[in-house]
């Protein structure tokens, strides 16, 4: 196409050079990447998927099917982007795409955000009928968002001639503009495609803040920003899309819709020379006059209708232009590159064929309302025999659907039914402020749309007759899918991938529905066409996750303590998204050496490490004990204010869930420890069951994890260490005894101190605020410096707990392990009923096969096997093995001298004194099943 | 290979479009791949006839084509490894079997581990399975990288990769071919499948079933199958059975067409799981929404979660365009596991519960569900999946274990 020297929307001013392959070419501001191509005479922008043929620009919008580009460089490319939608800048790198998209290793320095706001009316899309609801709405009062993919206001106003109010429509959108940037509660979101429609009226918009600058000028600026708005009232003026027609070489660059022929006169001020308009609707004719205006030769005007009446093939008519009714175009001709020089144009009726010369064909087959958003949501669509197109059922709740996107193709409608519905969902709301009068502009009467979007090949060869132009597949693609057996069309796409390209086969649904059934005989409205699926516009992954990328991912926890760890030069562990101290390895040691100076330090002297991130649920109210007494399987209820019990709960199915102490505070007040990772969903589980099955219940519950930093003081030395600490704390085993609580203070800190230990030693596990942790931290190694106290971490718990046989829920437990398999039957009261009760009766609970918790000593008392082997009889038996349990906890006991571990095997310690092995790639040693407490089993330390 | 090259695989003849007879031996209701596989195998293993299946949209317009694809063996428990390895085996003979480009391509599943617990629970599974003879090896991260060298392995991560479990005979293969290649086989079998026909109630009589009540009419049966994944419970219900499922949207999506860059299947347990299909689009799989629905729409915070959790591991994915999403019904019992056997109700027998990961298990599953119907009683590989072990609490869980839910 020419460029004309003037017109078009765009800034001469400014003219752009951007690279196309490699090759530098020049644009305008204003340009799209397509019509900057086509204005630099490239005609073919790529090469189609299957059969490789050269394709061009067929559209100016959404419809495109063949451009699609490969923009930016470096980090930052992007695969398959639509021509038709990129604004050119300054610099702007492309590159034409065969077939498949390339991504880019290298750092990307694009940011994408994301927004929420609230609205009252949504409306989405930014043409006449747009404008016109978001300005009734907004000027009644209402918050309006009103958004448009492109870069202003305007829609299919931008691309046509029409007069509003007897003035060109361009200078009413330019006063509804100012009036719409005047109003306070309106935001208008220009280049702001919405792409998702959830339920609840959420609508997801993508607004491109900085795509269409030139790199140098985006610093500081989001890439792209993802809006989601929840709104009260959603107005669907998403417009029409104009529909390819399907006939021999149907696919040669050259060929483009007849609206886009206008769009890029009018926008971009590009020209054919001479050009064939092939309509079956009357808005084609559109095409006729504005590029006759321009100066283009009319070659041939052809309408597959057997009488053109309306209003528009009547002036033409009377302009002089021949129209040909019940003419159609049955193949195309291409020079060497296969670009449109000519078409073969015939009657309908029959006869001859003739050869026109052109170098663009302008098509329409009709219009489709564009109605993927109400698609979304489950709208329903109905068959409209005029329009010959599907038209919106009944809208979902809230919404309407109004302007061309309801059938209504007329600018006057337009104006009129988007002002109705912006003052309807003003009105839905209780608003009640300016109405101004309906613009208007003449409409004129439209013929019925001619129902042909096939055109047979003359030979009979529908391999060139492209229904699905993006993904190549044609009239014999769907033939034969029909021959196949194949009826319905989501068969029909899966056979042939009709719809399945970027583009979501937008401009081939209609047609295939068509072919499907016209090839079974069937009635159109029952065939259908292919559901539509979101995202509207494809939008790339990394504006889904806007900021939760790198650290930001999600949020790191770390206790008051944490500077103290890492001064110590601590290795930490993820836990959940907790870090929690691993070992602190002094100068030259390893993590086994570091574990064992901790665990002994806990053993012989005097240790303390950082147990805050345990979950804390303060528990209140009258009924606090009868509730704890059902959720927990031991007796929680009889515990005396100021003691402590080990608690346990099932889930309804009777396996063990966690595990914790729960402190009575006072008659009505319980503090519950959870572990670590169990916090949020023990919280979650007391709620659920005090809100849905127990709410007569007089209990409230507040997670308080974050509001107690917990430093348990461990060792035969602690109580040394703690008392010139405390004030007016007797600290002596008969009046501290273990398990007891006692608030007072610590260091000058006001602190809760329990006696309750995860090691055997004797411990003071003192609370204080949270953000006085640190302060305690420091009091308490200042006052055992004296007594070389030990940092230690979760490593050396892990050890010093698996020596006394204490389990770790969810490692020495899984999803089947109940109590009893835990070894810890006797916390389950028989007295009284708890959650999970009634399941640990039946009878596979029973069982005694099942698997229970051991110990088990390797028979190299230097070999530590793995966690996680499993355990078999015999070690030569063939795969698939009979397994009878496997290993859940083995380390090195620096108190025993020797590797040791925990597992669960069946039959649990019917076993103690077997020799099993543990079979893997490179060996089975064996090792032999003992009682699971290893230290201390009379528990006489616990006293100090 | 080329990316439309598969749909000129498609043969030249799929399957009858019969209307129903008035009665056969065995109706299967579902023309999902258990459906299908199961009218399949009945024709095929125990040379039933007359055999029909129901179904009320279009063959596959459930799970079946809406899945992620993928298919491994490495499951925790032994009843499950067993009875995945042979559906394993059978993939692996399927094409042939079944004459018919499925695109089945054992590319490898790569688990990836990202801190202790996840590392020491991936160990345990890989151990079970070697000794239950299903391949599985660990690797570190830096073999991770070297296997699959898009992932990110940066000890920068909010969750570094630790390292991972593989399942090197485990990978992927076409949905929609499946469905095809299944379908035309029963046909040539002479199975009827019966499209838009949907059962809307049982006959029974003493305790027995006797036939079906469907939109096309009355069909007499003389052994039911429920193969009606995410809808079971609707199904269930009309024969008077309550099974103990929860049906809950389960999403998924694919990107546009890019270059090759996924060599193989990636999960881990910020519920991302995702391969690049034959064609070039990459498939990624979502959690599951955390309520009950029949819906087949999904929340979007899940998409959104999951995106982040997939740029965690593969950032540059950061460009890629997200196309299309959906989502499926799936039918999750409590212990994670499938429910094949029989029903109280006599002669009527219910294959559902394979949630979330039922994919990987189509031609097992109706392997051994034909062999139920057929004896009327249930195979050694399906024995311990019966119904009743939620009543005893015989429980095959697979929850903790598979920290994927494909
Ligand atoms: C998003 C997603 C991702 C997944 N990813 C994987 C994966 O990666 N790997 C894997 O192994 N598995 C995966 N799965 C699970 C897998 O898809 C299912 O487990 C499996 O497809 C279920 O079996 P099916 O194909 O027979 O089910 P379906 O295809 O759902 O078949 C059930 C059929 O029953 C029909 N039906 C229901 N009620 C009636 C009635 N009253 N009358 C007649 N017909 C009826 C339905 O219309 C349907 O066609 C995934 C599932 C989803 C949703």
């Amino acid at each position: 196409m020419k460029r004309r020297p003037s017109g078009g929307l765009l800034d001469r001013d400014r003219a752009l050079r951007f690279s196309w392959d490699g090759r530098t070419l020049s644009g305008f501001a204003g340009d799209t990447l397509a019509s900057a191509l086509l204005g630099n005479n490239v005609s073919t922008v790529g090469r189609s998927v299957a059969q490789g043929r050269p394709r061009g620009v067929m559209s100016a919008g959404l419809e495109e099917a063949h451009a699609f580009a490969q923009i930016g460089e470096g980090g930052a490319t992007e695969p398959l982007v639509r021509s038709t939608g990129v604004e050119l800048y300054e610099g702007l790198v492309a590159r034409s795409l065969s077939i498949r998209g390339v991504l880019s290793p290298e750092t990307d320095s694009g940011r994408f955000e994301k927004r929420y706001a609230h609205a009252d009316v949504m409306v989405v899309g930014g043409g006449p009928t747009g404008i016109a609801a978001a300005l009734a709405a907004g000027l009644q009062g209402a918050r309006v968002v009103i958004a448009d993919e492109g870069p202003e206001l305007g829609g299919a106003l931008l691309r046509d001639r029409y007069l509003i109010d007897g003035r060109p429509a361009a200078e009413w959108v330019r006063a509804a503009g100012l009036m719409l940037a005047g109003l306070p509660e309106v935001r208008v979101l220009p280049r702001t495609t919405a792409f998702a429609a959830l339920d609840q009226n959420g609508i997801v918009l993508a607004e491109r803040v900085s795509q269409h600058l030139p790199i140098a000028d985006r610093s500081g600026l989001a890439d792209r920003r993802l809006w989601r708005v929840r709104a009260k009232q959603v107005i669907l003026a998403t417009g029409a899309l104009e529909r390819p027609l399907v006939f021999p070489d149907n696919d040669r660059p050259g060929i483009m819709l007849a609206s886009a022929a206008r769009a890029y006169l009018h926008r971009f001020a590009l020209t054919p020379e001479r050009i064939v308009v092939f309509a079956t609707n009357d808005d084609a004719y559109r095409t006729v006059f504005d590029l006759h205006d321009a100066g283009v030769v009319i070659a041939a005007v052809l309408d597959a209708r057997d009488e053109a009446t309306g209003g528009l093939p009547r002036k033409a008519r009377q302009a002089g232009f021949e129209i040909e009714t019940g003419a159609v175009v049955t193949g195309t001709i291409g020079d060497q590159d296969g670009v449109l020089q000519a078409v073969r144009v015939a009657r309908l009726a029959g006869g001859g064929e003739r050869l026109v010369p052109c170098d663009l064909l302008a098509v329409s087959g009709g219009w489709d309302p564009n109605l993927n958003l109400h698609q979304q949501r489950r709208g329903a669509t109905r068959w409209d025999d005029r329009l010959a197109t599907f038209l919106p059922g009944a809208a979902v709740p809230m919404q309407t659907i109004v302007g061309a996107a309801n059938g209504r193709y007329g600018l006057n409608d337009c104006l009129v039914g988007g002002r109705e519905a912006g003052l309807a969902a003003a009105a839905a709301l209780g608003f009640a402020g300016t109405v101004v009068p309906a613009p208007s502009a003449g409409d004129e009467a439209e013929g019925e749309h001619a129902s042909v979007w096939h055109i047979t090949a003359p030979d009979g060869d529908e391999s060139r007759s492209f229904i699905d132009l993006h993904r190549d597949v044609t009239v014999a693609g769907v033939t034969r899918a029909l021959g196949a057996g194949v009826r319905h069309v989501e068969h029909v796409k899966r056979y042939t991938l009709i719809g399945t390209g970027v583009e979501q086969g937008r401009s081939a649904k209609v047609n295939a529905g068509r072919a499907v059934a016209g090839g079974i005989g069937l009635d159109f409205a029952q065939v259908g066409v292919s559901s539509g699926r979101p995202p509207a516009e494809p939008v790339p992954f990394a504006l889904l996750a806007a900021r939760s990328r790198g650290a930001l991912f999600e949020p790191v926890r770390t206790t008051p303590i944490h500077p103290a760890h890492v001064a110590l030069g601590a290795v930490f562990e993820d836990a959940g998204q907790w870090k929690r101290a691993r070992y602190y390895p002094r100068p030259g040691e390893g993590m086994s050496e570091a574990v064992v100076r901790e665990c002994l330090a806990v053993r012989n002297g005097v240790a303390l490490m950082d147990a805050s991130t345990l979950g804390k649920i303060d528990v209140q109210g009258p009924d606090s004990a009868k509730f704890l007494d059902r959720l927990y399987t031991n007796r929680i209820g009889t515990l005396k204010p100021g003691r402590a019990r080990y608690g346990l709960m099932c889930r309804l199915d009777g396996v063990v869930f966690d595990d914790g102490v729960v402190m009575r505070l006072e008659p009505n007040r319980f503090f519950v420890t959870t572990t670590t990772g169990n916090a949020g969903p023990v919280m979650e589980w007391m709620e659920q069951h005090l809100q849905t099955e127990w709410p007569d219940l007089r209990v409230w519950l507040t997670s308080v994890t974050e509001q107690w930093a917990t430093v348990p003081l461990v060792g035969p030395r602690a109580r040394e260490v703690l008392a010139p600490l405390v004030v007016g704390m007797d600290l002596s085993k008969e009046a501290f005894p273990f398990m007891a609580v006692k608030d007072g203070v610590v260091a000058g800190l006001p602190a809760r101190v329990a006696r309750v230990s995860f090691s055997g030693e004797l411990a003071f596990e003192v609370s204080v605020a949270w953000d006085q942790g640190l302060a305690l931290w420091d009091a308490l190694l200042d006052a055992g410096s004296a007594y070389a106290i030990t940092p230690y971490g979760t490593e050396a718990l892990d050890v010093l707990r698996t020596e006394k046989g204490y389990i770790i829920v969810g490692q020495d437990t899984d999803a089947t392990t109940t109590p009893a398999d835990a070894g810890l039957e006797w916390m389950i009261a028989q007295d009284k009923d708890f959650l999970g009760k009634r399941s640990l009766e039946r009878p596979a609970m029973q069982r005694t096969d099942r698997k229970g918790l051991v110990g088990i000593l390797p028979d190299d008392p230097g070999v530590v096997v793995p966690e996680g082997c499993h355990l078999v009889a015999d070690p030569n038996e063939a795969t698939p093995m009979t397994i009878l349990g496997h290993i859940t906890s083995s380390f090195v006991s620096p108190s025993i001298r020797r590797s040791f571990g925990l597992a669960m095997v069946t039959g649990g310690r019917a076993r103690v004194g077997q020799r099993l092995y543990a079979p893997m790639m490179n060996g089975a040693p064996a090792v032999t099943i003992v009682d699971p407490v290893f230290y201390d089993p009379k528990g006489a330390r616990r006293d100090g | 290979m080329h990316p439309n090259e598969h749909a000129l695989h498609n043969p030249e003849f799929l399957w009858r479009n019969p209307d129903p007879k008035p009665s056969y031996d065995v109706v299967i209701v579902g023309g999902g791949l258990h459906g299908l596989s199961t009218a399949y195998h009945l024709a095929r293993n125990h040379g039933i006839k007359r055999v029909a299946v129901v179904e009320r949209g279009w063959l596959g317009n459930g799970n079946a084509v809406r899945n992620t694809t993928i298919i491994r063996s490495n499951y925790l428990r032994d009843e499950s490894a067993a009875l995945y390895e042979h559906c394993l085996k059978l993939w692996e003979v399927w094409t042939e079997e079944l004459d018919y480009e499925i695109l089945f391509s054992q590319r490898g599943v790569l688990t990836l581990n990202h801190n202790l617990h996840e590392v020491r629970e991936g160990h345990r599974g890989m151990y079970s399975n070697q000794l239950n003879g299903v391949d599985s090896e660990w690797l570190d991260a830096q073999a991770v990288k070297e296997f699959c060298p898009i992932v990110n392995t940066s000890a920068d991560l909010r969750y570094p990769v630790a390292g991972g479990t593989l399942q090197r005979r485990g990978g992927i293969a076409r949905h929609d071919a499946v469905v095809f290649a299944l379908a035309r086989a029963a046909d040539r079998l002479g199975v009827d499948l019966i499209q838009g026909c949907e059962v809307t109630g049982f006959d029974i009589q003493r305790g027995r079933v006797t036939g079906l009540v469907t939109t096309k009419g009355r069909i007499g049966a003389g052994k039911v199958g429920l193969v009606g994944a995410g809808r079971t419970p609707l199904l269930a219900r009309m024969a008077g059975i309550e099974v103990p499922l929860q049906s809950a949207p389960l999403q998924a999506l694919v990107s546009d067409i890019v270059e090759p860059m996924l060599p193989c299947v990636v999960s881990n347990a910020l519920h991302v799981y995702v391969s690049q299909a034959h064609k070039g689009e990459l498939v990624m799989g979502a959690g599951r929404d955390p309520y009950t629905s029949y819906a087949q729409r999904g929340s979007f915070h899940i998409l959104e979660d999951q995106m982040a959790a997939a740029l965690q591991v593969f950032p540059i994915f950061g460009r890629v365009h997200l196309l299309r999403t959906w989502a499926g019904i799936v039918d999750v019992t409590p212990d994670a596991s499938p429910i094949v056997g029989i029903t109280p109700v006599e002669e009527l027998y219910l294959n559902c519960g394979w949630g979330t990961g039922g994919f990987k298990a189509t031609p097992g599953s109706g392997w051994v569900f034909a062999h139920t119907i057929a004896h009327g009683a249930p195979h050694a590989l399906n024995a311990a999946f019966s119904l009743d072990r939620f009543e005893t609490g015989a429980l095959i869980d697979e929850h903790g274990a598979s920290v994927a839910v494909h």
